[in-house]
């Protein structure tokens, strides 16, 4: 087991590499010159550019400035942005907030998706099944930001439920409608696949042999059917961290939250490498993260995947 | 200790027998469906006494098993009790609250299902769910629940039980998971088990030893038994009292020995005239020239003496034979996690050969390797040494071309009628594929070569536009036979290719499959763990068992006379060998 765990984080260095290397030719290919841009519509002296391109390595070759930006993180420097702030106060800034937010609509999709789902599955054909599948059916076909622009018009502006923007190291409940907006979609997969599942297990032998046991429904409910129904959930919760993470840039932008999204989108279009691979790298790193807690959780979900002794 | 029951419920069985403990009378049950409300059983009435054993048989949609789950309130969620009652020890169950019939269930009634294999729930150990059984019907609690988990594993006859509770159904083999479902079964000491065909998905052997098993414990705890079976053979040997249904109503009821040593309903009777066992006769496969298609097995009377006489003079003509093999051997490579592989001899050292025109039947239990000799011979998997001839040709390394020339001659039929067919291809283009993958004829002649073959499989022309999901187990069996034969093959492998069927309809498949070859001269490879159906149709049978062939004679000479001790024993352990049905 422990062995197992340690040969999937070693795995973490090769994928590292790879990643920051494809990422790091992707921002080296994008066009025009970044410097210039950084400058607009007058350019400084050739000299402050030539400066400039020098202590960015800009003039050398590809390889070498990947060189350089992989020799600064082994000795922990992840480098500066053109505009000189270093990188890792940006990470330092823009993930937090990011991360918290996505755990929290990680939360509320789970918790709720999973709730929603389990009814809509043991009532099948019933009025609560119809109207959560037509719910979600809606949420998944209306964009995020249309959902996201009615519920902040809706709570924080004409119910003054919640503050309309979010600023640095808000306090939790300041994160709590931007969750929302941000776990609809997936909340409502969740419910369609819970309920798919639950649906399924319902039919199953094993269930109408717990039943013929003289279970009570509450249990068979609880120990035979919710546990079988959440493997293809757990799968599919894990593969949902790191889209929410990345996938909050909308959310992000309506409720004016300074988060990864917006950081990476505005690097790139500044083509500033070592941000952007900085970035991309950490996404990688919590993707496989999150996938090995997921072949974990899925491996004591259902004991036939366990691996042979 | 103090808390498990005693091993038998009632102080004094004796008194209590010939009392009647279920009744049902006039019961009636339907299924909501999209297209309104369906019937399936149609007022059944039905008395099991105490310490009696009673058996249902019907063939699937007889509404044998919708009765059984009706009586514990275990029907599928379109399923309703629309009448009649269902008196248990004088109570009636169809007007019992779902609390109360949470306490009849398990505690007075048990249930042991059809399929080993799914009704274990696959995420929780053996041991947890045996003791969730225990615990809910109050039996023991706390650490006496464990002991006792023991104790009823070990009763249902795994002696390993304590060892093996922490495993997990996956671990388990079919036989073994039916015993702890047994055990679920009994554990509460119910006073009646309602065995919903406990046994057809397991082998001819472990299948005895389990009902042996199951008869020792009822009569122990004097629990009556009420089996649902499709199994005359099952029927009469293990049960006394017998009621056959037939569309949702009982059609015959009484002692079971009588009614099927003198059917007196013709379905009773159709039914045991198709019953396969070891009294019954090869189907003639000389045509006859201008009699209907009735099934006919049991044809050794007067007017049959020139068909005897023809299919003798055919056994005494030497054919050719046209496939060979000789000690063929398959090994497979197991991965055992890491770079270590575990070889596992699945064929080993497999010799006999066909002639043309005959059958050759294998038998042998699950995992004796029969079925991994369908796919050597059909070029599915390569072998791993040995040689196989067709027409007196090596064809085990033929590659490209030949192979396809190859397959074109040897066809398969597999067993899984519902899996076989592709179900988004209409009937007609699944028996025209093998005209097209192999580019033979144009868009017409497929056309009418299909309608030919729809002919000969004996199913309408209207059938060609139709799909899989349209039609029954049989009409799909049909097809893939038709499909099989689309080619003009000279062999066909039929790997298990009627053990998913009814009796009926086995028996009109494998009519089918005798008059076929009569007309085109086929060669048959017949596969099966069904002995009694290997009387019917084959010439000559090989008896396997791990991988080995251990007899290999012809079918009288290994029915009337089996040399070895295995094959005994399989003939031995099937249901009603030796009940000669009425005919």
């Amino acid at each position: 087991m422990f062995r197992y765990i340690g040969l999937r984080l070693l795995q973490l260095i090769p994928v590292f590499f790879g990643a920051t290397l494809l990422i790091y030719f992707m921002v080296f290919s994008l066009p025009g010159d970044p410097i210039a841009a950084l400058f607009g519509e007058r350019p400084p002296p050739q000299s402050v550019i030539d400066t400039i391109r020098e202590q960015y390595h800009l003039n050398d070759p590809f390889i070498v400035q990947y060189l350089y930006y992989v020799g600064g993180i082994l000795t922990g420097d992840l480098g500066t942005t053109y505009s000189g702030r270093p990188v890792s106060d940006l990470l330092g800034q823009a993930f937090p907030i990011t991360f918290r937010l996505a755990m929290l609509a990680l939360f509320f999709e789970a918790v709720a998706g999973i709730a929603v789902g389990l009814i809509a599955g043991l009532r099948k054909g019933k009025f609560f099944d119809a109207s959560a599948l037509v719910v979600s059916l809606l949420l998944i076909s209306v964009p995020t930001f249309v959902v996201g622009f009615i519920l902040q018009y809706v709570f924080s502006i004409q119910l003054g439920l919640f503050r309309t923007t979010v600023g640095p190291g808000a306090p939790i409940q300041d994160l709590i409608l931007p969750a929302i907006v941000l776990a609809t979609v997936s909340f409502a997969y969740i419910v369609r696949l819970t309920r798919a599942s639950v649906a399924d297990n319902m039919q199953a032998d094993f269930v109408r042999t717990a039943t013929a046991k003289g279970l009570t429904r509450g249990r068979v409910v609880r120990v035979h059917i919710l546990r079988n129904s959440l493997i293809p959930v757990v799968t599919f919760l894990g593969v949902d961290i790191g889209s929410l993470m990345v996938g909050a840039i909308v959310t992000e932008g309506i409720f004016n939250i300074n988060g990864v999204g917006g950081t990476v989108y505005q690097a790139i279009k500044r083509g500033e490498g070592p941000t952007v691979v900085s970035f991309v790298a950490v996404m990688v790193i919590i993707y496989m993260l999150a996938n090995l807690l997921v072949d974990l959780l899925y491996a004591a979900l259902d004991p036939r995947i366990r691996y042979a002794k | 200790m103090s808390n498990a029951p005693s091993t038998s419920p009632a102080v004094d069985s004796k008194t209590t027998e010939n009392q009647p403990l279920l009744q049902i009378r006039d019961l009636q049950v339907g299924f909501k469906t999209q297209r309104g409300f369906i019937p399936a059983v149609k007022g059944v009435d039905l008395t099991l006494n105490a310490g009696q054993t009673l058996a249902i048989v019907g063939e699937s949609g007889s509404g044998k098993s919708t009765t059984a789950q009706a009586i514990i309130d275990l029907l599928p969620g379109a399923g309703k009790v629309t009448g009649g009652e269902i008196l248990f020890e004088g109570r009636d169950l169809t007007k019992l609250s779902a609390k109360a019939m949470q306490d009849v269930r398990g505690r007075l009634i048990g249930y042991v299902p059809q399929d080993p294999m799914s009704n274990l729930n696959p995420v929780w150990n053996i041991g947890f769910q045996v003791e969730e059984a225990i615990r809910a019907n109050g039996v023991a609690q706390g650490k006496d629940a464990r002991k006792r988990t023991i104790e009823v594993l070990q009763e249902a006859g795994l002696s390993d039980a304590g060892d093996r509770l922490k495993q997990y159904p996956h671990q388990f083999s079919g036989g073994m998971r039916q015993r702890v479902l047994i055990g679920i079964g009994l554990s509460a000491r119910p006073k009646l088990l309602i065995a919903d065909e406990p046994t057809s998905a397991l082998d001819v052997t472990v299948q005895r030893t389990i009902l042996d098993h199951l008869a020792t414990l009822t009569r122990d705890f004097g629990t009556s038994v009420l089996f649902i079976t499709h199994d005359l053979g099952l029927a009469v040997e293990r049960a006394e009292q017998l009621v056959v249904m037939y569309k949702g109503r009982v059609v015959e009821a009484g002692p079971s020995a009588e009614i099927l040593a003198n059917p007196l309903h013709p379905y009773t009777q159709k039914l045991v005239a198709a019953a396969p066992s070891l009294a019954s006769r090869r189907i003639q496969s000389a045509r006859r020239p201008d009699t209907t298609k009735t099934l006919d097995i049991s044809s050794v009377g007067a007017a049959d003496n020139e068909l005897i006489a023809r299919a003798d003079a055919r056994e005494n003509t030497p054919q050719k034979n046209l496939i060979t093999l000789e000690s063929v051997s398959k090994i497979y490579k197991i991965r055992q996690g890491g770079f270590k592989t575990k070889e596992l001899k699945a064929v080993d050292d497999v010799s006999f050969a066909i002639p043309r025109g005959t059958t050759r039947a294998l038998v042998g239990e699950s995992g004796s390797g029969k079925s991994t000799v369908a796919k050597l011979v059909l070029q599915l998997e390569d072998i791993t040494s040995g040689r196989i001839d067709f027409e007196g040709n090596s064809v085990a390394d033929i590659r490209g071309r030949d192979l396809l020339a190859f397959r074109r001659r040897v066809q398969p039929v597999f067993q899984d009628p519902y899996g076989s067919l592709d179900p988004v291809y209409s009937v007609g283009d699944t028996i025209a594929e093998p005209l097209v993958a192999h580019r033979v004829g144009d868009r017409k002649s497929r056309q009418a070569r299909v309608r030919e073959l729809l002919d000969q499989v004996a199913l309408p022309l209207s059938t060609v536009n139709r799909y899989p999901n349209e039609l029954s187990g049989g009409q799909r069996q049909r097809i893939a036979v038709a499909r099989a034969l689309a080619l003009k093959p000279d062999v066909i492998v039929l790997d298990e290719a009627v053990s998913a069927l009814d009796v009926l309809v086995q028996g009109q498949i494998l009519t089918l499959l005798t008059d076929l070859q009569a007309e085109l001269g086929l060669t048959y490879l017949f596969i099966t763990h069904d002995l009694a159906v290997v009387r019917l149709v084959a010439d000559t049978v090989s008896v396997m068992q791990k991988g080995k062939i251990v007899e290999s004679a012809t079918t009288d000479e290994v029915f009337d006379n089996p040399q070895n001790i295995y094959t005994q024993k399989l003939l031995e352990a099937i249901p009603g060998a030796h009940f000669s049905f009425g005919r």
